[in-house]
């Protein structure tokens, strides 16, 4: 298992800065996602660390030996494209012997361990097809196994199951983990969906305009975001702004938010970002929650059903909430539909205009 | 209503195949003739393929049509897939100004290039001969080979290279294992295009020919002109089979690498 040190990495296209001082440590067997907008520099930093862009400044280190000298070919790396990038004359078996093919491995080793790869993706028996006649979840297991049949020191992945429809791409998430768990493999993978990089990611770390915004684990990452584009973009979350009081923080149009986080001195001006999830709906006279919430009162303006869950558009003063509520009720609230809104304290995330 | 709009296309078709066939058939017909005057009814005979085995003037120009046409495929191919990768892999200085220069001489009709080539030839001392001849020809058939071979390149983009690179390739064995067999396609075709440019050519070739040198679309011409015999017929049947041939194969050789 290897490390890869980014350190302070700068990457310029004219005036842009695609990567901005980026330092991230991998850790060993890591499985780390890489999100942001596009743009944002995910896919500069996976590129950079294939070998594919110079850094203009700073440094990558696999298995702490700088790399920057070192051409793709020569990185000992394994990388599966967002298109794989399959090889179209080869057959399934010799997409997945290349890697071994052009390091002059015997055929009788190439033929062991590309069988025993196909064995591990679940594409035995698959060997003579060309890779037009594979389906998109076969492909993308092809892209893998070619990926790790040479047993790199670490394995790249750009946006990989971004072609798949949204049920085999679930099914490919879980694959995919299996597979890297069982390889022990340190992985960084780039992807644009936060579902997906929750999911996979032991760390992730947020992009925006070729910074990072936020490294953790992705409990940590969505819970305690530190910024609001962190909040936006990992997940949704309703923002307020206002200036800091005693035991709060006065929100204009809304009144006085409490928060468990320790709130700086009174007259600074906040934000705090509240996810749709953590607040509660209810219509008054009917069960009351009883704990310690900041409660407001507020009108349905709009509710979207979605089968599983409902997302309410909520007016409570000037503001407009966004609510997610699962859909216990199967009749959601009606528009105009005058409720009370609340939550907890801990819920009322301080975080970084 | 269905069936007959069915019977309207195979008509259609029919008359398309009979309207591109039937000169040729003629032709091909008519050099197994005994009359050198084209008279009906046919009398069966190939005494204009033996004659044309005696007629060196013809089998010359035959010989340097295809000479040239090999040359000027070989060169004319390396050249243009070389240029074409650079297009789509590598940019550089000047290179949309250099694209775009690529379409006019397609349209530049063939007569006003033959006069400047035999001008400009003159002026920088190349002259007339085989070598300009053939130094014509590549010029005519590169941006045919760049457009065929670019096509190809562009619907892959460069991710088949980097893969192969990640997987451990260096770029000579990317270029060997991956670039080549992918775009081979392209490069037939393109190969096609260059040896049919060649082997076509009139004008320049017939600008460009010393005296006493000619290829075969100047001697067919020049063989017209006098009023000419069914040997004509005989060397273009010949030349019908074989390009069709050709064509057949690399029809199947297509395949190899191809998507489908």
């Amino acid at each position: 298992m290897s490390t890869v040190d980014v350190i302070g990495a700068v990457k310029r296209y004219g005036r842009v800065a695609a990567l901005d001082e980026v330092s991230i440590r991998f850790g060993e067997g890591e499985f780390f996602g890489l999100i942001g907008p596009s743009g944002s520099g995910k896919t500069t930093l996976l590129r950079a660390i294939a070998g594919f862009a110079d850094l203009d400044a700073g440094e990558i280190r696999i298995d702490k030996q700088p790399v920057g000298d070192r051409p793709p070919h020569k990185r000992d790396i394994g990388m599966v494209f967002q298109n794989y990038a399959l090889f179209p004359h080869l057959t399934v078996f010799e997409n997945v012997a290349f890697g071994l093919s052009v390091r002059g491995r015997p055929k009788e080793a190439m033929r062991k361990d590309v069988g025993a790869m196909l064995d591990l993706v679940r594409l035995s028996g698959f060997e003579a097809r060309k890779p037009r006649q594979l389906s998109g979840g076969q492909q993308q297991r092809v892209a893998l196994a070619r990926a790790l049949v040479t047993r790199p020191r670490v394995l790249l992945l750009d946006e990989p199951l971004g072609a798949l429809d949204k049920r085999l791409r679930q099914e490919m998430q879980i694959e995919l983990r299996s597979i890297q768990r069982e390889v022990g493999i340190t992985t960084i993978f780039v992807t644009h969906d936060q579902e997906e990089a929750l999911t996979l990611s032991d760390r992730i770390a947020i992009f925006n305009e070729g910074k990072v915004v936020q490294i953790g684990a992705p409990g940590e990452v969505y819970e305690r975001p530190r910024s609001a584009f962190a909040a936006g973009f990992l997940g949704d979350a309703n923002l307020f702004q206002g200036a800091v009081l005693d035991g709060g923080v006065e929100i204009g149009g809304l009144g006085t938010l409490r928060s468990a986080d320790p709130l700086p001195a009174a007259g600074t001006h906040v934000s705090l970002a509240v996810r749709p999830e953590k607040i509660q709906v209810w219509v008054e006279g009917l069960a009351t929650p009883g704990a310690d919430l900041n409660r407001f009162k507020g009108r349905v303006q709009r509710a979207v059903y979605a089968g599983t869950n409902l997302t309410y558009k909520i007016e409570v003063g000037t503001h407009l909430l966004t609510v997610f509520e699962q859909n216990r009720a199967a009749h959601p609230l009606p528009t105009g539909t005058a409720v009370n809104v609340g939550w907890l304290p801990v819920h009322s995330v301080l975080v970084a205009a | 209503m269905r069936g007959f709009g069915i019977w309207a296309i195979r008509l259609y078709l029919a008359l398309l195949l009979l309207f591109l066939y039937l000169p040729i058939a003629v032709m091909v017909l008519l050099a197994f003739n005994q009359s050198p005057l084209y008279e009906l009814p046919i009398v069966w005979d190939t005494v204009w393929f033996q004659s044309l085995a005696h007629n060196d003037r013809l089998i010359r120009a035959g010989l340097n049509s295809v000479g040239l046409a090999l040359a000027n495929t070989a060169i004319a191919t390396a050249l243009g897939t070389m240029t074409a990768i650079a297009f789509a892999r590598y940019s550089f200085r000047g290179k949309a100004l250099l694209e775009l220069l690529l379409f006019p001489p397609i349209t530049i009709p063939w007569l006003i290039i033959g006069t400047s080539m035999l001008i400009f030839f003159f002026w920088i001392g190349i002259g007339r001969g085989l070598h300009a001849m053939l130094l014509g020809h590549v010029a005519l058939s590169l941006p045919y080979v760049i457009m065929v071979v670019g096509a190809r390149l562009k619907g892959h983009g460069s991710a088949l290279e980097e893969a192969a690179a990640t997987l451990g390739a260096s770029p000579w064995q990317a270029f060997w294992r991956v670039s080549l067999p992918v775009m081979a396609p392209g490069v037939v075709a393109a190969s096609l295009f260059a040896f049919a440019v060649s082997f076509d050519q009139f004008v320049i070739s017939y600008f460009l020919a010393p005296p006493g040198v000619s290829t075969l679309p100047v001697e067919i011409y020049a063989a017209i002109r006098k009023g000419f015999t069914p040997e004509i017929n005989a060397i273009s049947t010949i030349i019908i089979l074989v390009s069709m041939g050709l064509m057949l194969l690399f029809a199947r050789l297509y395949r190899f690498g191809g998507e489908r």
